[in-house]
């Protein structure tokens, strides 16, 4: 068994080549259990290819991935290695419309990921799914519902649910409240603080949005252009960046006294 | 201050499926020379309905009553060439570039081509003005820009794009429909910016429509929230935020998740924003509104001026001053109340 106290998950030297386009270079990072790491930077900048390389559906072209003591730099041997990897680190993507299947509801959704991948009778998986239903705020005629029958914010919760389903030690959320309204992005933020607390679970948080950057994470990644600029505690990095582009991102959250800057050139 | 911009109890209905569908309830507002109004509210409330109704851009069999006053003119009213110099002067720019550009034309083609059909402008001075107005946005080497095609442009660069499109009529009123919602931060503020600089050097009234308040409250003078197809609360944009009037602008303000502070919790609004045609009959807000009360649920509600804004709640001035204040309780107030 990997040691309790070490990191669950730990990336190093990890680099990802499309064609000649260098799309992430020389990432490092250590996630301990019941932390939350950020990964913040411009489009484009490699936060979904990290992502997909430590699920599992890209390939770094160098680098290791090492989850729960378990190397996954390599493509998984077996089904069996297949399966473990998936129950300990899940991913939820920005948009629940596509990672969801539309001819099945939530319980059955939920239902299905326990069958793959634990060995409870009809009545274990029952209760489990009332319990991540409950843990997510959904009611079970929501969970017995079809994805189109749903609003954005209860579909995004239903895929919480499915990726909580396997017990999963790493959840990497990619922009997964992004595209969700200010009052129902509140409510997914509040049961992904509880579930933490509940579950002592690790989060990668993929986001544009330094504000729920803040609210869900203690540590923060800067990246531009596929590399890493600035590492350190959240709050830290929020309020005193100290790489120039760092500056800039932080600099453009509009608030009180905002005023937007111009940086390209105006015509005289 | 003379309005440029007259909207007044606007109620458009679609025809969905054989039935009507409303989507926008009464909607008031008006905009004045050089002002930007900032429309914020959550998906579905209406928000692009009231800009394509201004525009008169609805969908084709639209129920539209009420009235739309624009430098003077009765823009429901308007036909054939009227419309069409309407629609000139008032310049839309959408969320989405790509969906609102056509892929395999350059972009000189797309810029140029309402110029060159309805002012007749000749193709190499109208390419001249393209590549001007390019250059107002900040785009640099214009010449080569007109010649690419969207697909080689990011998408930062092909919303500027659009508002450089939009300038060439010489509008007086652009209408921003989350037009930097798709963008990065650092894009967003870039494109703010420009359109700050427009509003000065050329006295550009603007309906600015987000559902982020505090980029509203950032560029606008005033903001009017949006629930449920109705406009409940306009107030100074910099004052929305400190001293909101509506029981749902003050949970707006307190969902947001704040860049400066982590909070312990979030204040959830419980349930999910409705469109008009969802919407209960009284409050629309209430079945969300922590201050709601019998009487709330039973009587519609109306836009009435408070200070020196406008609040659609019956409580708002009973509840003034006292919404952002974390440790007022509702319930235990609401109990004083009904005693
Ligand atoms: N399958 C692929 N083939 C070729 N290039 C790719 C592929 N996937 C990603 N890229 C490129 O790799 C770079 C990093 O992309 P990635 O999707 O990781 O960015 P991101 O940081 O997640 O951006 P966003 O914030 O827009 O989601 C980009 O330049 C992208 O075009
Ligand atoms: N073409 C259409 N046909 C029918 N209903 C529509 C159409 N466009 C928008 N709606 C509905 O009108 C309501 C208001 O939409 P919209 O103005 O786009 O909201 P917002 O821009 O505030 O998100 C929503 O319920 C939406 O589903
Ligand atoms: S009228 Fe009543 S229910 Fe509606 S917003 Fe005001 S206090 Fe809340
Ligand atoms: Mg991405
Ligand atoms: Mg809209």
């Amino acid at each position: 068994m990997p040691d309790a106290d070490g990191p669950v998950l730990s990336v190093s030297g990890l680099r990802k080549v499309f064609g000649t386009q260098v799309a992430v270079d020389d990432m490092s990072f250590d996630l301990a259990p019941g932390r939350s790491l950020a990964i913040v930077g411009e489009s484009g900048s490699g936060k979904t290819t990290v992502a997909r390389m430590v699920v599992g559906l890209e390939r770094p072209t160098a680098g290791t991935i090492v989850a729960c003591g378990r190397d996954r730099s390599r493509p998984a041997r077996n089904a069996g290695e297949r399966t473990r990897r998936g129950r300990e680190v899940q991913i939820v993507f920005q948009d629940p419309y596509s990672s969801l299947d539309p001819r099945q509801s939530g319980a059955a959704a939920v239902d299905e990921v326990l069958r793959v991948h634990h060995d409870h009778d009809a009545a274990t998986r029952r209760r489990i799914v009332g319990e991540l239903a409950d843990l997510v705020g959904l009611d079970s005629r929501q969970m017995s519902a079809l994805p189109r029958a749903l609003s954005g914010g209860q579909r995004q919760r239903v895929a919480i649910a499915r990726a909580l389903a396997t017990e999963p030690k790493v959840l990497i959320l990619d922009e997964s409240v992004a595209a969700l309204d200010v009052s129902i992005q509140a409510q997914v933020l509040n049961v992904l603080a509880d579930i933490r607390d509940e579950r002592g679970i690790s989060y990668v948080l993929i986001s544009h949005d330094l504000a729920v950057v803040r609210q869900l994470t203690e540590d923060v990644l800067v990246m531009q252009r596929g590399v890493v600029v600035e590492r350190g505690r959240t709050t830290d990095v929020l309020d005193e960046p100290q790489h120039p582009y760092t500056q800039r991102l932080r600099a453009s959250v509009p608030g009180p006294g905002w005023k937007p800057t111009r940086t390209l050139r105006r015509p005289a | 201050m003379s309005a440029l911009l007259e909207v007044r109890d606007l109620t458009v209905r679609l025809r969905v499926g054989g039935s009507d569908r409303e989507v926008i309830t009464g909607t008031t507002l008006e905009i004045a020379e050089g002002e930007a109004m900032g429309l914020v509210g959550e998906s579905g409330s209406g928000k692009s309905m009231t800009a394509k109704a201004i525009a008169r851009l609805l969908p084709a069999g639209a129920g539209v009553e009420g009235s739309v006053h624009f430098a003077g003119t009765d823009v429901l009213a308007l036909s054939g060439a009227d419309l069409r110099r309407h629609r000139a002067k008032v310049a839309v720019v959408f969320q989405d570039p790509r969906a609102h550009i056509n892929p395999v034309r350059r972009i000189e083609d797309f810029m140029t081509e309402s110029l060159r059909t309805l002012e007749d402008v000749p193709r190499a001075q109208a390419r001249t003005r393209a590549a001007d107005a390019l250059e107002e946005v900040g785009i640099d080497d214009p010449a080569r820009r007109l010649r690419q095609f969207p697909h080689e442009l990011s998408g930062g660069m092909l919303q500027r794009v659009m508002i450089a499109t939009a300038l060439l009529s010489r509008p007086l009123l652009l209408l921003a429909d989350e037009c930097t919602t798709a963008l990065d931060v650092t894009t967003q503020a870039e494109v703010m910016a420009i359109l700050d600089d427009l509003r000065r050097d050329r006295g550009l009234s603007m309906l600015f429509i987000t559902h982020d308040l505090e980029l509203a409250g950032a560029v606008c003078d005033r903001t009017s929230v949006m629930y449920a197809g109705q406009v409940v609360e306009t107030s100074a944009a910099d004052r929305l935020h400190a001293d909101p009037l509506h029981p749902y602008s003050a949970a707006l303000v307190q969902a947001r998740p704040d860049v400066t502070s982590t909070a312990e919790r979030l204040v959830a609004i419980p349930g999910r924003p409705v469109s008009a045609f969802e919407a209960p009959s009284g409050c629309r807000f209430a079945p969300r509104c922590p201050h709601a009360l019998d009487s709330c649920r039973s009587t519609e509600q109306v836009l009435t001026g408070l200070d020196a804004g406008r609040v659609r709640c019956e409580r708002a001035a009973t509840l003034r001053g006292r919404l952002l204040d974390p440790t007022e309780s509702p319930t235990e107030s609401e109990e004083t109340a009904d005693a």
